[in-house]
């Protein structure tokens, strides 16, 4: 490897092709020759009649088998019938419809494969590859076409047209695009979108019902160490929009010792009786948070793993979330059951932009 | 072959005969079966992996159109009362309805379904393991750049046609998928909250996303799919396949069997031998069983909630964060808990798609090449594919982080501790060890060549010394050895005309010792035939 | 041990056997003392365990044997054990019945393992707590049977337990090292008690919070969950997608790759 056959210049001029093999080293004198394709060495079908003989009975057997194949998917289908009132029906019907169909392509892949294999020639050919550049000749010709159009439109010549052609042509998909803008219509949704993320169905009163079946709650219902899902009072599958409600009102109510809750002083009265209610949406990226442990107090994402501290204000103790669940102020009605002082203070859910405008 | 023959004069008798010369007459096919009938592909196993990939898509467009036929994509509420027992009287969108009756009352129904959802699992596995054997045998290089982002591109829409397919039937599973993506969506800075208003139709969920997302996934996506792959594939035949280095196989030739007939059996007969093998998988193996997830509720969700395995990636670096990142500038919120792993996600993605160009850049090397490069012989490039696969595959495994807490009695914060210190020291201990193994492979080749094979039989010389027997090896096997492009780095930057030493030269001149300081040449005739050891260019000079 | 049994001729021969291999599996001799000293108690006593007096006193001196060490010999609970004041027979017949306890060694959790004790001893350690304090009692067989609405309890369950315990009831990661198990070889009985006692770190599923109606139909989709194998064939331990990703990568890709293998080698 001497200095001199290396080429660390760029303009260094390859021998074949014209290109420059940049840094690669290059020593025509000093390598070795290509010995050329290696013989072809026969094959058991090639020499012997009865081995082609044998490996074409094999690929009659595998097209045979494919028909078979073929054939016992559809009595399958006939056969396995899927009854609406068995649930154990299906399975059948799926494993053997499937089998029949699986066999007959298969065994038609295989037959196609092992005919190619070893019967048809292997002797190797070879094609001859050409740059991909064209010839001088087609880039002359190309050029020649190009500038006939050049000439003939004054497409270089007319710089006002064609300025004014391609201002048109950046303006033209413009409607298009401001058209988008209804994928999120406003008036159907009433307001800014930053807005409506800031408020959820919780109002000053709302009694908290269990989550699906919309019973209140009862504060003595809730006993130390439980954990019940809760959705707003009045919140059915009959509500308007009620999955986009239901995705912001959710709430995690559980019940600590009262000398295990640590309570900043401006949200002692919050909680009523070491009962704390969090929105059960995840500050990350909107998960529902529901996996509690009922003496570590906390609170699992399983979708990231974010922990929170339900014993303390929900902070996050772990895992890619940054901010602690938000928490809904309770209080007890006149009759006993838990209900809202009023929406959360903050946005639920994960962040967004104008979250802190 | 028989279309070839279209003379006027002699009228053809035969049924193929008259059909072929009828065809002819309107189309001139004739051309095309003379120029692509007899085109020649190198056989080697790797070779298939891309087919697998198209085979998939194929299998994938005929079982998706069965769907489409039954699949109801709107989120209108209906009364489920189908065979299901723990789902009857549940309120639930159309789109879930209709694939519980696809599930469970048509007949191959769910077969097709499960067909459906392993080739799409399948289709981007595959895809992915092609761009394995493209990278690590250098068939990136020129002249096939640009089929390598056209493949690139094809692999980011197979994750993109798998998401919007995944989400369709509005299951508990896949809508908690969604709901994650509208929550990295309003962490893009200042229009994070319009962009997730505008992808649901307003809140999340709204009542328009599965419709939305049907338009995507059957028809805007597989339309950009059909067109990459018809300019993947046509940029296939006008660079002719590439083929491993060997005997008589040189840059100008393609050694391998003819399209007709031997790859009209093997190709052919392989995209059912694909087809097969997944329709068995679907009648074996429940995929996505729905039905379990219950329909798309905001409060519910499962333990081990986990997006389909190319999404894995995303999801797992999103869950290697630490906590508390996020800052408020100027009052507007920035999530860096999201964004900085996307980024990361990003980056991966697109040294992936530039790779080529900036190796090409390094080596300056502008020839063409068709010959390709055993992995050991471009260290450099073999480690730093194991270094950027390391780095995916540890995202990849964070996303199943709790499912291995669980399976090996782990804690699941001790396995993400784990997996974030891996996702920085793995990438840069695999670079070094895959480093020393190519080399090592490296040198193994030069023995070889040098002095022969050990023979495993050992001789007692004159001198009494013991020495194994070194069998030579032959000249094909030889050549099989020595065929390849060896580079060196540059050793000083030259001012450019100006008379300054640029910062790209030096930047080239750094990258290029990176690429080529441990370097190990192929063996030359002369050192052959003086016999001597091989000295000069041993890594660590 | 086996001829205690047969004396006194009220416990199968299966469950000698089965503490006979307990015994066995627990090389550690404390287990085989503990295990021999509740045998030689139960089998004194058993004879004239009739009376609902006598299980619990029969209950104390198991309890004070196996159980006051670490919960205290009035169920006061010490450093090592919480206390049992007010956890009821249902809470004794879960944690001891699934071999939670007595633990093998203190860990995050008490893993089910064999069961250390015969279901009579079982009553009587759980009509002790139950005498001292009150608590959840073991649940009506008829709300075991699995003839409640599925489809109230699977809701119910994909609300309040499948974040845990998975959709498909194949369990899930907690926070440092806890999990919550697999429940697809949970005896019914064993899951009406763990809701309403919330053993461990579950959440208690009070009366107030799950009515008896609802925890039935929750065993009710549990069992159909269970009785119905997956109608599109293997289910892969009901993992979800990392199975289904992991099974595609080896088996799948793994099976056409060695086809691909067979299709470019050369025949001989």
């Amino acid at each position: 490897m001497t200095n001199s056959d290396q080429r660390s210049d760029e303009d260094a001029i390859d021998v074949q092709g014209g290109y420059s093999s940049g840094i690669a080293v290059i020593d025509p004198e000093d390598s070795f020759t290509d010995p050329g394709i290696e013989p072809h060495r026969p094959r058991k079908t090639d020499l012997f009649p009865e081995a082609e003989k044998r490996s074409a009975r094999t690929v009659v057997a595998w097209m045979v088998l494919s028909a078979i194949g073929a054939v016992a998917a559809i009595v399958a289908y006939v056969v396995f019938p899927i009854d609406g009132h068995d649930i154990s029906t299906v399975r059948p019907n799926n494993l053997f419809l499937g089998l029949g169909i699986a066999l007959s392509l298969l065994a038609l892949g295989i037959g196609a494969v092992h005919w190619a294999r070893q019967l048809m020639v292997d002797e190797e050919t070879i094609d001859i590859r050409h740059p991909q550049r064209g010839s001088e000749e087609a880039q002359a010709g190309a050029l020649e076409v190009l500038d006939a159009a050049n000439k003939e439109s004054g497409f270089g010549r007319r710089t006002l047209i064609r300025r004014s052609l391609i201002g048109a042509a950046v303006l033209t998909p413009l409607p298009g695009i401001v058209m988008l803008r209804d994928l999120a219509p406003l008036a159907t949704q009433g307001g800014d979108p930053a807005e409506l993320l800031r408020h959820t169905m919780w109002t000053a009163g709302t009694r908290l019902t269990r989550d699906p079946d919309g019973t209140p709650i009862k504060a003595s219902d809730v006993q130390i160490g439980s954990a019940v899902h809760v959705i707003p009072e009045g919140l059915t599958n009959e509500t308007e929009d009620w999955l986009n409600k239901k995705a912001k009102a959710v709430v995690l109510v559980v019940r600590l010792e009262e000398e295990d809750l640590i309570e900043a002083e401006e949200k002692k009265s919050w909680s009523y009786h070491g009962i704390v209610a969090y929105s059960k949406i995840c500050t990350h990226v909107g998960c529902p948070v529901a996996l509690v442990e009922q003496h570590t107090h906390h609170l699992l994402c399983p979708c990231h793993q974010s922990t929170f501290d339900v014993a303390d204000g929900a902070k996050v103790i772990f895992g890619p979330a940054n901010r602690a669940l938000p928490q809904l102020p309770i209080a007890v009605d006149d009759e006993g059951y838990l209900v809202a002082q009023s929406d959360f203070h903050e946005p639920v859910g994960p962040s967004f932009p104008e979250r802190a405008l | 072959m028989t279309t070839t023959e279209s003379a006027p004069a002699a009228a053809p008798r035969t049924f193929i005969g008259k059909a072929s010369n009828y065809l002819e007459e309107r189309s001139g096919i004739s051309v095309a079966v003379k120029e692509f009938g007899r085109k020649v592909f190198p056989d080697h196993w790797s070779f298939m992996l891309g087919e697998v990939a198209l085979y998939s898509f194929v299998v994938l467009v005929l079982s998706g159109t069965f769907l489409t036929l039954f699949f109801q994509p709107s989120m209108a509420e209906v009364e489920y009362h189908g065979s299901y027992a723990p789902l009857s009287g549940m309120h639930m969108s159309a789109a879930y309805a209709s694939t519980l009756h696809i599930s469970f009352e048509v007949r191959g129904g769910l077969l097709m379904r499960q067909v459906h959802h392993w080739a799409a699992l399948m289709f981007v596995a595959a895809a992915g393991l092609h761009m394995l054997r493209i990278f690590f045998t250098g068939a990136f290089r020129k002249p096939r750049e640009l089929n390598w982002v056209v493949g690139f591109t094809l692999f980011v829409l197979g994750m993109a046609a798998g998401f919007t397919g995944y989400s369709l039937p509005d299951d508990l599973l896949s809508g908690n998928g969604l709901r994650i993506i509208d929550g990295v969506l309003k962490a893009i800075p200042i229009v994070g909250t319009w962009l997730s208003f505008l992808m649901f139709g307003g809140e999340f969920p709204g009542s328009v996303i599965i419709s939305r997302l049907y338009m995507a996934h059957i028809m805007l996506i597989p339309a950009l799919i059909i067109a990459m792959i018809g300019l993947h594939l046509l940029m296939v035949v006008l660079h002719k396949h590439t083929q491993y280095p060997g005997p008589g196989r040189t840059n100008n030739n393609v050694v391998g069997y003819p399209l007709l007939p031997v790859y009209a059996g093997k190709a052919g007969g392989f995209f059912f031998i694909v087809f097969g093998v997944l329709v068995a998988i679907g009648s074996l193996v429940t995929i996505n069983p729905i039905w379990a997830y219950g329909p798309y509720d905001p409060s519910p969700v499962s333990a081990g909630t986990q997006p389909d395995w190319y999404i894995g990636p995303v999801d797992g670096a999103l869950r290697l964060v630490p906590p508390h990142i996020e800052s408020v500038i100027f009052g507007w919120t920035f999530s860096w808990n999201i964004l900085i792993p996307s980024l990361i996600f990003g980056i991966v993605l697109i040294s992936v798609a530039i790779y080529p160009f900036v190796e090409a850049w390094v080596t300056g090397d502008r020839r063409e090449h068709h010959v390709l490069d055993r992995p050991r012989n471009a260290p450099t490039r073999t480690a730093i594919g194991a270094a950027l696969m390391t780095a995916y595959s540890v995202m990849w495994a964070a996303a199943s982080g709790d499912l291995m807490a669980t399976h090996f009695h782990v804690d699941v914060f001790l396995v993400t501790h784990v997996l974030q210190v891996l996702l920085f020291v793995g990438p840069v201990v695999a670079y070094f060890i895959t480093k020393r193994i190519c080399l090592g492979l490296q040198k193994k080749d030069r023995e070889i060549v040098l002095h022969g094979i050990e023979s495993g039989e050992i001789v007692r010389l004159a001198s009494g010394e013991y020495v194994e027997v070194h069998k030579p090896i032959d000249e094909y096997e030889r050549w099989r050895l020595v065929d390849f492009t060896s580079y060196a780095p540059i050793e000083r930057t030259h001012p450019n005309a100006d008379g300054k030493i640029t910062f790209g030269s030096r930047m080239r001149a750094a990258l290029s010792r990176w690429f080529y300081e441990d370097r190990i040449s192929p063996v030359k005739p002369s050192e052959l035939t003086s016999g001597h050891e091989q000295p000069e260019s041993l890594p660590d000079n | 041990m086996k001829r205690t049994a047969k004396k006194t001729g009220r416990r199968s021969p299966l469950a000698s056997v089965a503490l006979l291999g307990i015994g066995l599996l627990f090389t550690g001799g404390a287990y085989v003392v503990v295990s021999q000293t509740a045998n030689a108690t139960s089998a004194s006593a058993s004879a004239s365990a009739s009376t609902a007096s006598d299980l619990v006193d029969e209950g104390q001196k198991l309890f004070s044997a196996n159980c006051a060490t670490c919960h205290g010999t009035s169920l006061e609970g010490t450093g090592s054990g919480p206390s049992l004041v007010g956890v009821g027979a249902a809470a004794v017949s879960f944690q001891v019945g699934t071999g939670r306890m007595p633990m093998a060694n203190q860990g995050a959790q008490a893993p089910a393992k064999a069961v250390q004790f015969t279901d009579e001893q079982i009553s009587a350690l759980a009509a002790y707590v139950a005498a001292n304090g009150g608590g959840p009692e073991i649940p009506d067989e008829s709300l075991l049977q699995g003839n409640g609405d599925a489809a109230h309890g699977a809701e119910l369950f994909r609300t309040n337990c499948a974040m845990c315990h998975n959709v498909s009831g194949a369990g899930g990661a907690l926070t440092e090292g806890k999990y919550a198990p697999a429940l697809n070889t949970v005896t019914p009985q064993h899951i009406y008690e763990a809701m309403v006692t919330g053993p461990q770190n579950m959440p208690v599923f009070s009366d107030t919070n799950l009515t008896s109606t609802d925890k039935q139909d929750i065993i009710t989709y549990l069992l159909y969950v269970r009785e119905n194998a997956s109608p599109g064939g293997i289910d892969l331990g009901n993992l979800g997608p990392v199975a289904e990703g992991l099974f595609l990568w080896i088996f799948g890709l793994g099976i056409i790759v060695a086809f691909t293998v067979w299709l470019a080698s050369k025949s001989n």
